[in-house]
């Protein structure tokens, strides 16, 4: 119903385009000059066809299934429900409506639906005349207009800026989705959980609070020694320094070596080499970290004797930094590639070579470009989660081996997180809770990252 | 005196030496773990892509399928393929005893019955003979067959018995096995049983939610970014759009899955498991990227076009609809192109709207519960059977195939219809 309504709205606006061209020409015959090429007369009718369409569809929307629920449940208010029991009875008119219902029907719920369905169709035939009527209305209006030969370019051209900047709210708006949809959880959580139990606790076995029986009123003792973040905090910054340990040192020097050494021919194929490391997807690294690297440092470590977990923060940290590698490669080339040939010309007249040139000119000079691409560096490792799901533990330890197994910010979150949640939860708001930190934590780290790099590129441009 | 102005020059030389060698082997480190990471999963994942089937005599028995003289399309549809399925199994073995013939029938997939069914379907004419028919061997017998079992272990630690490996041998040696290529590996939906499992259902469930990202992402990044790089006043607000974009490109991509679950999940109601929420949440994760390529492009495009097209009496916004903008789509679709090959293989956001749900059939709309690709590599990763090992890489294959093949694609449209301004 809906999808032919709006085949048919799209079918007038094209026809309104049409009229609204043919109009133009018309007018052009007369000899009259136009005030616009003809497809802005088209463009300006099709636009008074979709703007009232598209504001009524949304009208509707909002206020239709309100409505429709008030209206039925004025049938039971004089009853003395509760309100949860009324919003019940409505989803039961609901889904018996659709024929989804299993329980016991009562008449009275049997007559609701009737009535629901009834005042569905009604909405519907309603919704189809009213936006139809109002179209029309509006496009013969439009059609007045152009009739008279006014203005239509500048409507159409700021109609169309309109559109652009509400695009350009989809990257704030996606910032305040994000910001909402950890808020609440969060709050909700830090009400049951002390902030200060979250943040210096050091036990965190969130399926304690799982066994909870639901009959039972919220008790926040049962929670004490249950969310304390602080493992999981070391365990994500403990693998990001195992991974950078791997990735400062190789993708450092592999980014100065293609800047400054590597002959063309070598930079245009180790360049895209390396940077394929980039484009693999995480969950085939998590794969590659369970299934070999695990094992192999494993059976490595019991040939010298020491005890290393199959799902060790070594295995996981490692494999994540060879992820980092191109990140920081590719950066730090960028960086150095834009230090000013001066620089390395001064540095060759007083007869210094190559290797001391990086080390005490350029090095210091790119210094700051190449802080902020280990920022960056960081902020991935710590926002790193399949390595981790697959390849580390899930379970909890403070522990700085890293033959042991830990777990991070992202894993707990997953596995919280997998299969069905409960809103209201305090385990599922505790994942909410760690992801505003993750979410707090890495937003500082790229802040302060883009700002270095901006300053240097500005620096030297 | 001499003498030591020399060794200083030595001792600095070898320090431009040494400090060569350390950037050329870290170019070698990074490339080595490309190399063993790639034969990795070429090595164990080559293998998926064979299907061992066995070939086992099956007579069509009227009397045990419970079908009448004659019987119709429809009667042979309904007829009892189990128990000839059954007897063909135990048939092998004449001497067999009841467990052993319980050990004969799990020797192939229980798809078998079905596997016979399609058989006669085919050629009804078959009621009352005798004819060899494929069956799909399990996955146990399939991985002894390629090698990956190890079949000395002692008999109560391997999944396969000491009598079915003697029947498999003997089969074997008459011929009766064979290798094929594995269709039913991009045919067949998910399965807890690894010789059924196929690609198909996470395929499509990836490509309605590649679709669905595309369909949102690319026309709101492009707009986005013709208003902030054309049209943007230079103030305050605009400024904060940008840091917010760049910001976003930096997210973690668990987040976006948070704000689905949060967002799209329990505020919108939207159904739970579908490629239509991992499509938008994906398609907030590509906005970014898109913007960031589109507005590179857009910058690229000399002002000396849009001079020209304003000096001919075009109004700032046809100037660029009409001539910044085409000009700029090759840079924005090869953006596009590398933003939809990251979503495509992104996991961790799809895990928490729950898309990692068991799904065994294959859906049809991006309303239907799905898996992805990914998401399917990390399912099958987390099963514990010998048989999903080789599923894993072979998926990661194809996985990595279409990413390849994306990449090459926004390469060529990059290098083919980029103009070069000079």
């Amino acid at each position: 119903m809906n999808l032919i309504l709006f085949i048919f709205i799209v079918l007038l606006g094209f026809t309104s385009y049409y009229f609204g061209r043919k109009k133009a020409y018309t007018i052009q015959s007369t000899n009259k000059r136009l005030t616009a090429l003809p497809q802005f007369y088209g463009y300006y009718l099709a636009i008074w066809c979709a703007i009232p369409a598209f504001i009524i569809f949304s009208l509707w929307a909002i206020f239709e299934p309100t409505i429709v629920k008030l209206l039925i449940l004025s049938d039971y208010s004089n009853q003395g429900y509760l309100d949860d029991e009324l919003n019940l009875i409505y989803e039961k008119t609901k889904a018996l409506s659709r024929g989804q219902f299993t329980g016991e029907i009562t008449p009275f719920i049997e007559a609701s639906a009737e009535k629901y369905l009834s005042l569905r169709s009604i909405a519907q035939s309603s919704k189809a005349v009213i936006v139809l009527s109002i179209i029309i209305a509006s496009v013969a209006y439009a059609y007045k207009k152009i009739s008279s030969n006014s203005r239509t370019r500048e409507p159409v051209e700021k109609f169309l800026k309109a559109v652009l900047f509400t695009a350009s709210l989809a990257a704030i708006l996606t910032t305040v989705g994000i910001v909402f949809s950890l808020i609440f959880q969060t709050i909700d959580f830090f009400k049951v959980i002390p902030l200060f139990d979250f943040v210096f606790g050091t036990h965190w076995y969130p399926a304690k609070a799982f066994v909870r029986d639901s009959s039972e009123a919220l008790d926040p003792t049962m929670y004490s020694d249950t969310f304390g973040a602080v493992p999981i905090f070391a365990g994500t910054f403990f693998i990001a320094f195992i991974a950078m340990c791997v990735a400062i040192p190789i993708g450092l020097m592999s980014g100065i070596y293609l800047a400054e050494y590597a002959s063309v021919k070598v930079r245009q194929y180790a360049k895209p080499l390396i940077e394929i490391l980039a484009g693999i997807p995480t969950v085939v690294y998590g794969f590659f970290a369970a299934l070999t690297v695990g094992p192999f440092l494993k059976e490595i470590g019991n040939s010298m004797g020491l005890d290393v977990s199959a799902e060790s923060a070594l295995a996981a940290g490692g494999v994540m930094g060879i992820m980092i590698i191109p990140f920081i490669s590719s950066l730090s080339d960028d960086v150095i590639t834009s230090v000013p040939q001066s620089l390395r010309d001064g540095s060759y007249a007083m007869g210094a070579t190559k290797s001391e040139t990086i080390k005490k000119v350029i090095f210091p000079a790119a210094l700051p470009g190449i802080v902020g691409s280990i920022l960056l560096g960081v902020s991935r490792a710590i926002g790193e989660t399949m390595i981790v799901v697959m390849a580390s533990g899930l379970a909890a330890n403070l522990t700085l081996n890293p033959l042991e197994s830990t777990s991070t910010i992202t894993a707990q979150i997953v596995v919280i997180l997998i299969g069905d949640q409960a809103f209201g939860d305090p385990k599922t708001q505790a994942a909410f809770a760690l992801g505003m930190s993750l979410f707090l934590v890495t937003l500082c780290l790229n802040i302060v990252a883009l700002r270095v790099v901006k300053k240097y590129r500005e620096k030297y441009e | 005196m001499n003498k030591n102005k020399e060794q200083l020059l030595n001792k600095r030389y070898k320090a431009e030496k040494r400090f060569r060698l350390y950037g050329q082997s870290a170019i070698f480190m990074a490339l080595l773990f490309l190399t063993i990471f790639i034969f990795k999963i070429f090595s164990t994942g080559y293998s998926a892509f064979q299907k061992t089937w066995l070939i086992v005599p099956v007579t069509f028995d009227a009397e045990l399928m419970m079908l009448e003289q004659n019987p119709s399309k429809e009667d042979l549809k309904d007829a009892d393929y189990y128990d000839i399925a059954l007897k063909s199994m135990a048939d092998l073995d004449p001497n067999a005893n009841e467990n052993q013939e319980n050990e004969l029938k799990r020797m192939v997939s229980y798809f078998f019955e079905r596997e016979i069914k399609r058989e006669l379907l085919n050629d009804p004419s078959l009621i009352g003979k005798t004819k060899d028919v494929y069956l799909t061997a399990s996955d146990d017998l399939d991985q002894v067959f390629k090698g990956n079992y190890p079949r000395d272990l002692p008999e109560d630690q391997r999944r396969v018995t000491d009598y079915q490996l003697k029947i498999f041998d003997q089969l074997v040696e008459l011929g009766k096995v064979e290798s094929k290529f594995n269709l039913s590996f991009f045919t067949y939906p998910d399965s807890r049983e690894a010789e059924l499992a196929g690609i198909a259902s996470s395929f499509m469930g990836s490509i309605f939610s590649i679709l669905v990202c595309l369909m949102i992402a690319f026309p709101v990044a492009v707009l986005a970014a013709i208003y902030l790089e054309e049209f943007a006043p230079k103030n305050r607000f605009t400024d904060f759009i940008e840091v917010n974009i760049n910001n976003l490109a930096a997210v973690p991509s668990i987040v976006f899955g948070l704000l689905g679950l949060g967002i799209l999940l329990a505020v919108f109601q939207l159904p739970r498991s579908t490629p239509l929420v991992g499509g938008i949440t994906l398609s907030l994760m590509t906005l970014p990227t898109i913007i960031i390529a589109c507005r590179a492009s857009l910058k690229a495009v000399p002002p000396s076009i849009r001079e020209a097209a304003l000096a001919m009496g075009a109004s700032k916004m046809q100037t660029t609809m009409h001539h910044t903008v085409p000009l700029s789509m090759p840079g924005t679709l090869s953006g596009t192109i590398i933003g939809l090959a990251q979503a495509l293989g992104e996991t961790a956001p799809l895990i928490l709207i729950g898309m990692v749900a068991f799904v065994n059939t294959i859906p049809g709309s991006p309303l239907d519960p799905a898996a992805s690709l990914p998401v399917q590599i990390y399912i099958w990763a987390e099963s514990a059977e010998r048989g999903f090992v080789e599923k894993v890489s072979a998926c990661i294959m194809v996985l990595l195939g279409f990413l390849i093949i994306m990449n090459l694609f926004a390469q060529i449209i990059r290098h083919k219809f980029e103009k070069k301004w000079s």
